[in-house]
């Protein structure tokens, strides 16, 4: 039965679908090679040379998170969950990608640090700047080795390619325009891989309304499914959260995913800073998240909504939902099993270009970020000081290259795990949320010492991972995303309280050192940017863009809560 | 200093691509789509519409590029941002 069902996942692809997707590939590494042009320091690779464009950055911003969890991981959820899976759109991502741009962008681009862990050295210097260094260059690996398994269990599953042969090809895909371009060409490739897989998604979401009798017919029919009408209203979504309690989930959605996890995660993630610091001006470097908020905000509409579909038109989702175990599917399967229902030869092959690029972008990001850290943040600061810039370029390019290799191993670890999600998350919560917590008393509390800095970080993670193993061990009785949530919050309270408390007994960093690193030491005028040239204009302003998208996003959350 | 920061230009690139996409897909839409294509997306002829939509996509995209070229960053932009931190 198994065996049956998964045949059923198989797209026939034909001639054209493979032309269309080689075309893709075609563009994808002669971008690389153009961008190797641009790349003369290790500025230039690793940091684009600060000098993009606020649009370009902003939708790499956006698509860096574009990648295995995002696509399947969100089209799953919709497809069980129904809409209260927009919560991690629009609770778990618009105010903390305002936040950055409006409030904590001026100490990150304005300091001018080269990474996120740079800016913990300067502010607290060694401690913190080694177990964040450390923990984010780890957690970079496994996450790309978890989109590069996820990757090649996809081409499997849709084409019928053998595992290791899809996990090699992607990461030489990858690790080929990576080490040629660098950042320059990862961002590039994002802001590319953002077009083809909207190109390849809305087409799918339009058909799948259509079969299913437009709006009203996916109202009618879902209120009439297993799930009930509470899957169209996003809240209390206590299926989401695993919280009986309305009140308790809610409560539990806008600290947990809303808070804690959502702003450790958009934040205090190099993977995702990194794209702001790579603009051009302070007034790009704020505006970059705040620009990818607004196609965040309208992403759950060709992501979540074929989910939900999926769960009505194909027939092995339908009987995974109305609780038959045995159906040969699991939720993660939900977008290409839409895919291969409704998409004919052509558009078939689009959408798979849109899927490969996704997780290949995700994979990309992971890498470019890892290379950085570990050539700024680990080789040049402890291993190797003071060589010529050149020096740094190769070890950028090598340390790319090993960053692969480590990632195609954690592909094959990954393969023993069941919901890419849940680990995922699990990596997320122990990393990040504490994070968050340190750099918002880093850059608001001058008082806060070097000792705190670390002790906070290490404490806030070892909570997260206290409430992981109670979780798992069954102590913490919590089935949907609740246990994640939860361990965030504790991460973030435990390292606000050690942090404090640390604080209290040891000596503040003297405040010389402190000056454009936090908020009451740096004049305001350093943390202003421009108005002028290609900053000028009401339409370029980061407050009001910012302002706009949390409006927009209000005004979803009144329509479809 | 020279500052290659302007390489190539993004907005070609997207151009190019969807212009490929899009004409590649039109023309499949309107002449190679049997009863069973249209069966699949529900009646739609979702190659022909995705096409256009595409195409349509690349020449915003190729206008763009047009009306407003990249300037290639030189030293006036370099003294913008040592300014613009003390101004």
């Amino acid at each position: 039965m198994p065996v049956l069902a998964e045949a059923d996942l198989r797209l026939d692809a034909g001639p054209l679908d493979y032309a269309l997707l080689a075309i893709y590939f075609a563009f994808v590494l002669g971008i690389g090679f153009l961008a190797r042009r641009s790349v003369s320091s290790s500025l230039d690779f690793l940091l684009s040379g600060r000098s993009l464009p606020a649009w370009v950055t902003g939708l790499a911003f956006i698509s860096a998170n574009l990648g295995a969890i995002e696509l399947l991981g969100m089209a799953a959820n919709g497809a069980q969950y129904g809409m209260a899976t927009v919560h991690y759109y629009w609770i778990g991502a618009i105010p903390a990608m305002v936040f950055l741009g409006l409030v904590m962008m001026p100490f990150y681009y304005g300091s001018k640090v080269r990474s996120v862990p740079e800016f913990l050295r300067r502010r607290f210097g060694k401690g913190a700047h080694l177990v964040n260094a450390i923990s984010f260059a780890v957690a970079q690996v496994l996450i790309a080795g978890v989109n590069l398994y996820a990757l090649a269990f996809l081409l499997n599953l849709m084409l019928g390619w053998p595992i290791p042969l899809s996990v090699v090809i992607a990461a030489v895909i990858v690790l080929t325009y990576t080490t040629l371009g660098g950042l320059s060409a990862a961002i590039y490739n994002e802001v590319l891989q953002f077009f083809v897989i909207v190109a390849a998604l809305l087409p799918l979401t339009l058909v799948g309304l259509h079969k299913v009798g437009g709006w009203q017919g996916l109202v009618d029919k879902v209120t009439a499914g297993p799930g009930g009408s509470e899957q169209l209203s996003a809240w209390p979504a206590t299926e989401l959260t695993g919280i009986q309690n309305p009140v308790l989930s809610v409560i539990g959605i806008v600290f947990g995913l809303g808070f804690v996890l959502s702003f450790g995660y958009w934040t205090t993630n190099f993977a995702e800073v990194q794209r702001a610091l790579s603009a051009k001006s302070m007034s790009a470097a704020r505006r970059t998240p705040i620009i990818g908020a607004y196609p965040k905000a309208l992403i759950p509409f060709v992501v979540i909504i074929p989910g939900i579909i999926a769960a009505l038109v194909v027939p092995e989702m339908q009987a995974l939902k109305a609780g038959d175990g045995d159906s040969g599917i699991v939720y993660n399967n939900a977008l290409p099993a839409l895919i291969g229902e409704l998409l004919p030869n052509g558009m078939l092959g689009i959408a798979i270009t849109g899927l490969l690029a996704s997780f290949m972008a995700g994979v990309a990001a992971n890498v470019s970020s890892f290379n950085t850290v570990f050539t700024y943040d680990l080789w040049q600061d402890y291993v190797r000081k003071d060589r010529p810039d050149e020096y740094y370029l190769r070890v950028g390019r090598l340390a790319t290259i090993g960053g692969t290799l480590v990632a195609i191993g954690t592909a094959f670890l990954a393969a023993g795990y069941g919901n890419i999600m849940d680990y995922i998350q699990a990596l997320f919560s122990f990393f990040n949320a504490p994070l968050f917590a340190t750099f918002i008393l880093a850059m608001f509390w001058k008082r806060m010492s070097a000792a705190a800095g670390w002790i906070g970080l290490v404490s806030g993670t070892l909570a997260a991972v206290a409430v992981f193993v109670l979780a798992e061990t069954g102590v913490l009785d919590l089935p949907g995303q609740g246990a994640s949530f939860i361990g965030a919050g504790a991460a973030f309270a435990v390292d606000i309280v050690v942090s404090v408390a640390v604080t209290m007994v040891t000596r503040p960093v003297p405040e010389e050192r402190l000056v454009g690193l936090v908020y009451s030491l740096t004049p305001k005028e350093s943390r202003r940017h421009s108005t002028t040239g290609e900053d000028a204009g009401w339409y370029r302003s980061p407050v009001l863009l910012g302002i706009g998208i949390l409006a927009l996003t209000a005004v979803l959350n009144i329509i479809f809560g | 200093m020279a500052h290659k920061a302007g390489l190539f230009d993004l907005r070609l690139v997207i151009a190019v691509l969807f212009g490929v996409y899009g004409v590649v897909l039109v023309v499949v839409g309107l002449g190679f789509t049997d009863e069973t294509d249209l069966a699949k997306a529900d009646g739609l002829n979702i190659n022909l519409w995705s096409g256009v939509g595409m195409a349509a996509l690349a020449a915003l995209f190729g206008t763009w590029a047009l009306l407003r070229p990249i300037v290639v960053p030189d030293e006036a932009d370099e003294v913008r941002e040592s300014t613009s931190g003390s101004a």
